[in-house]
């Protein structure tokens, strides 16, 4: 280390030699995944991504919609990935749940996307206008907006994770779930489900079995869409490294385990086989419902 | 079920008389308590003679004679202290000590003056009101919650019961009496933990799990509410004893709370004890209970309990922080002088005069102390000796406190340059003009180096020189950013709190205060603590930036927040140095000084240090 600072302070141009230079583009799948084992260091850190998603067994039609974009920008001064993922699961009968959920994750991803922009091109280095949170926020209500007026009487869930660099940002609304799954066996929910039904079970009025066949299982108290006001969770956490990030819908996490979930993304060959087979085991399970899932690795 | 004192006493399990002393420390006062495994005991700790701290010492007897069984009950004790001495809440009695010999393990504990809920509820003709119940049943929750969130094994306390509940004097609930004592009872067949009546059906069974702890809150709640004892009563009955059929003052909601909590299946009660105090607040919310809880005024320790070890006077205002560094006690003063004290009695060591006011916290590398000074000189100084080593120039006077990392010091000026200083050679590596005078003492991250500047921005530089980034408030930044989980927080003059992303340069939040801030935030848990010139110390959650509690102080807060332990410490501009409860922001006690303090404090083996602008510098125990 000393050495390295000593280099740094006397001349710049010796770092270009202290710094591996590695082929990272393009990798393969089972490349990416020797590379994550063997745990060398990427440069510049970057996202991967995979996603899923299935109709079910029991519905006709699709309600979900999920988003993904990663982008890295690198240039020595500063190295930069960002990756923006939504998960979203639509309600409301016919037409209305699809284009409710696909009005909020295209209007929100938007929303930030045009905000993004300036901060990521500018020469300046100057940064963004308003906090990633007040964006966050911003597009949650210009989402709710949007199913409002396309949507009428639809209604939808919306999980959105922004990272950018280390953190992650997650705007939540509804029932979907975001998790950190760590390597170690550990799989975290860092979103609380809106649902009415978890809600009594979590103040002990009903019991599990009873949440199951309960008449009111479906209903959330707080959706886009809905007339009651609402505000989103927004917290921001650090990505989890090593570890993923996973948006998925209610389809995937009401019948597949969180045992389960850590299983298939730990022994998947690569993301987009991950998300595959989760969505394969949801079916597996009966898929009651709609499944969406979106599966991320911060590789650095 | 718990086993009773054991009657027959051998000789060796006598108690310790009063003015014995236990490793020539600990001068035994009295006999508080007696329980199963010996006695507590209250005893004055003679490390500090000259105040008065009491600790509680638990006494714990080993009544085995197999020296096997006898050094596996000490390593058992040994490793439950160790689990015991990383906990840090209001509720959760502060462990000091532990140690083993002559056939017992002794435990020094905070000592808590108060009473047990089982006296209380003894002394008192009818049962106790309902309000106050619920307020200290929601602090049980949330030391419940604390003990069962506890990684990587959560803590299952297995014994909650009135007797094992102080309220101490401010009228707050203290957990006394932990599962410590258990490991000594192995070997014993059939031992229980637990105290028949309070205990959950499946304890019976060897389970002991978050709604275990659940059910005895609730059983004793019940008994609180009813003055129903359930050790005489037939087990797991009480929902045939309904709390409002013995005591029809309580209401509905908080019946209904009751009730969920004593279910004898374990998924019928609260999955947690957090699910539980929601349950209440929202009880006590629809009751009005909670209301008139919030204006009930909480008692303060009494100032003059809070006595300083030492003082030592200068002869100008301190407005920087004091340092510790291998048992001596650095201070500047407005005065000119760098000092150098004595930690533990405040004794004046050297000092060292310079052409300017002192107004920041000096840095320590290579034997020397390293600190800036108003006649613009950044000034090194062998640490034991006080004599000049040598001096580095910058273009005016030097209001930042310095940052050594990898050999080097980085400091700003009013020349508005950061400067980068080889400390051995003490030559320029290099220096950056920021646009405007630089007071915000870096932080250093990696080979990341961030600080703010007084036009407002806050940069983000690497080792060379050069810039990674720059972010934008509307005033002057004075506060030095600190890094926590990938993010930067500081605060600026143009009133907000900022978390801003370390790798980006872009926030994460912003916090509005209500007036502009030079005070640098601390980050512990996930809580972001700064003060305000509205008068205010806020307290943040770092996820959400949703704020957790606000204090009042007398006038502006320009000090710097400290944690140590459980508290936060920080001075005002009104001249008291406050103590609150991190996590709650309530006041523990104030101390009044002559002047503003507008420093960080700092804390070394629980002493608190701080100067003010009545020109002193205090130590006080804490």
């Amino acid at each position: 280390m000393l050495d390295f600072i000593r280099k740094v302070f006397k001349s710049g141009d010796d770092q270009q030699a202290t710094k591996p230079t590695i082929e990272t583009a393009p990798l393969s799948d089972d490349q990416l995944q020797v590379v994550a084992k063997v745990e060398i260091s990427l440069n510049p850190p970057q996202f991967a991504v995979g996603s899923g998603q299935s109709v079910g067994r029991q519905r006709d039609h699709n309600e979900d919609t999920l988003f993904a974009l990663t982008a890295v920008i690198a240039d020595g001064q500063r190295d930069l990935p960002i990756g923006i993922f939504v998960v979203a699961d639509g309600m409301g009968g016919h037409q209305h749940g699809e284009v409710a959920s696909s009005a909020a994750a295209r209007t929100m991803v938007e929303h930030v996307l045009t905000r993004l922009y300036p901060a990521l091109f500018s020469m300046t280095g100057n940064g963004l206008e308003e906090s990633i949170q007040e964006i966050l926020e911003g597009g949650v209500k210009e989402a709710h907006r949007a199913v409002v007026r396309m949507a009428p009487g639809g209604g939808t869930t919306l999980t959105v994770a922004l990272v950018v660099g280390e953190q992650v940002t997650v705007a939540h609304v509804g029932d979907s779930r975001g998790y950190f799954i760590y390597p170690d066996g550990r799989t975290q929910v860092m979103t609380q489900d809106h649902s009415l039904v978890r809600r009594l079970q979590e103040l002990g009025q009903i019991n599990e079995k009873e949440a199951m066949s309960h008449p009111q299982r479906n209903v959330l108290y707080r959706a886009l869409g809905q007339p009651e006001p609402f505000r989103p969770d927004i917290n921001t956490f650090q990505f989890p490294a090593p570890g993923y990030l996973l948006l998925c819908s209610d389809g995937l996490w009401t019948v597949v385990p969180d045992n389960e979930i850590f299983r298939i993304v730990t022994s998947a060959k690569s993301l987009p086989e991950a998300c595959n087979d989760l969505v394969a085991a949801a079916n597996e399970a009966g898929g009651p419902d709609n499944i969406s899932v979106v599966l991320v690795k911060y590789l650095h | 079920m718990t086993q009773g004192l054991p009657q027959n006493l051998p000789s060796s399990d006598r108690q310790l008389g009063s003015d014995s002393v236990l490793v020539n420390r600990y001068l035994i006062q009295d006999v508080i308590g007696v329980g199963g495994m010996g006695s507590v005991y209250r005893a004055r700790d003679l490390h500090f003679p000259n105040v008065v701290k009491l600790v509680a010492v638990k006494e714990m007897i080993i009544q085995t004679r197999d020296p096997q069984v006898r050094e596996t009950i000490v390593l058992n004790f040994e490793r439950e202290a160790n689990i015991l001495a990383t906990l840090h809440h209001p509720s959760i009695p502060r462990i000091f000590d532990y140690f083993s010999h002559d056939e017992r393990s002794y435990l020094v504990l905070e000592f808590v003056n108060g009473k047990d809920l089982e006296d209380v509820l003894s002394q008192s003709d009818t049962p106790l009101p309902e309000d106050q119940v619920v307020r200290w049943a929601i602090e049980l929750c949330d030391v419940l919650h604390y003990l069962h969130s506890h990684t990587p094994e959560p803590i299952i306390f297995r014994d909650m019961k009135p007797s094992n509940v102080m309220v101490n004097q401010e009228g707050h609930i203290v957990l006394v009496d932990f599962g410590i004592a258990k490991t000594f009872r192995v070997g014993q067949k059939g031992t229980m933990i637990g105290t028949e009546g309070y205990s959950p059906p499946e304890q019976y069974r060897g389970e002991a799990t978050e709604q275990a702890d659940v059910y005895a809150l609730g059983a004793t709640l019940h008994h609180l509410l009813t003055k129903r004892d359930p050790r005489i009563e037939t087990p797991f009955t009480f929902n045939e004893r309904p709390v409002r059929k013995l005591n029809p003052a309580v209401s509905a909601e908080v019946e209904a709370v009751v009730a969920t909590a004593v279910q004898y299946s374990p998924q019928d009660r609260f999955p947690t004890a957090i699910a539980m105090k929601e349950a209440l607040i929202s009880a006590g919310t629809k009751t009005g209970i909670l209301s008139r809880l919030s204006s009930s005024i909480v008692n303060v320790k009494k100032e003059e309990t809070i006595k300083p070890i030492w003082t030592f006077e200068t002869e100008d205002e301190i407005r920087g922080g004091p340092v510790f560094d291998n048992g001596l006690l650095y201070v500047g003063s407005y005065d000119h002088n760098m000092y150098a004290l004595n930690a533990t009695d405040g004794k004046f060591v050297w000092k060292f005069p310079t052409d300017g006011g002192i107004v920041t916290r000096p840095a320590f590398s290579e034997g020397l102390v390293l600190f800036g000074s108003e006649d613009g000189l950044l000034h090194a100084v062998t640490a034991r000796t006080g004599k000049i080593s040598w001096t580095y120039t910058t273009g005016g006077p030097v209001r930042c406190s310095p940052r050594v990392a990898e050999g080097h010091l980085f400091v700003g000026s009013d020349d508005g340059y950061m400067h980068a200083v080889n400390v051995l050679t003490c030559r320029r590596a290099w220096t950056y003009d920021t646009g405007g005078p630089v007071r915000s003492m870096p932080f250093i991250q990696g080979d990341n180096l961030y600080f703010g500047c007084e036009i407002g921005d806050v940069l983000c530089m690497d080792f060379r020189g050069g810039i990674r980034w720059r972010f934008k408030t509307k005033r002057g930044v004075s506060s030095s950013p600190v890094f926590h989980k990938g993010a930067i927080y500081f605060t600026s003059l143009d009133g907000t709190l900022y978390a801003v992303d370390g790798k980006s340069g872009w926030a994460v939040w912003r916090f509005r205060m209500n007036k502009g801030s030079i005070s640098t935030p601390c980050v512990v848990d996930n809580f972001v603590i700064a003060g305000s010139a509205d008068g205010f110390i806020y307290c943040v959650d770092a996820a959400s930036s949703k704020e957790i509690w606000r204090f009042k102080a007398e006038h502006q807060v320009s000090g710097s927040p400290v944690v140590h332990k459980d508290s936060v410490y920080c001075g005002a501009a009104d001249g008291n140095l406050y103590c609150l409860e991190y996590r709650t922001g309530r006041l523990r006690w104030k101390f009044p000084t002559g002047g503003p303090i507008t420093s960080s404090p700092a804390v070394y083996n629980d002493i608190l240090y701080f100067g003010s602008a009545d020109h002193i510098l205090y130590a006080l125990l804490v």
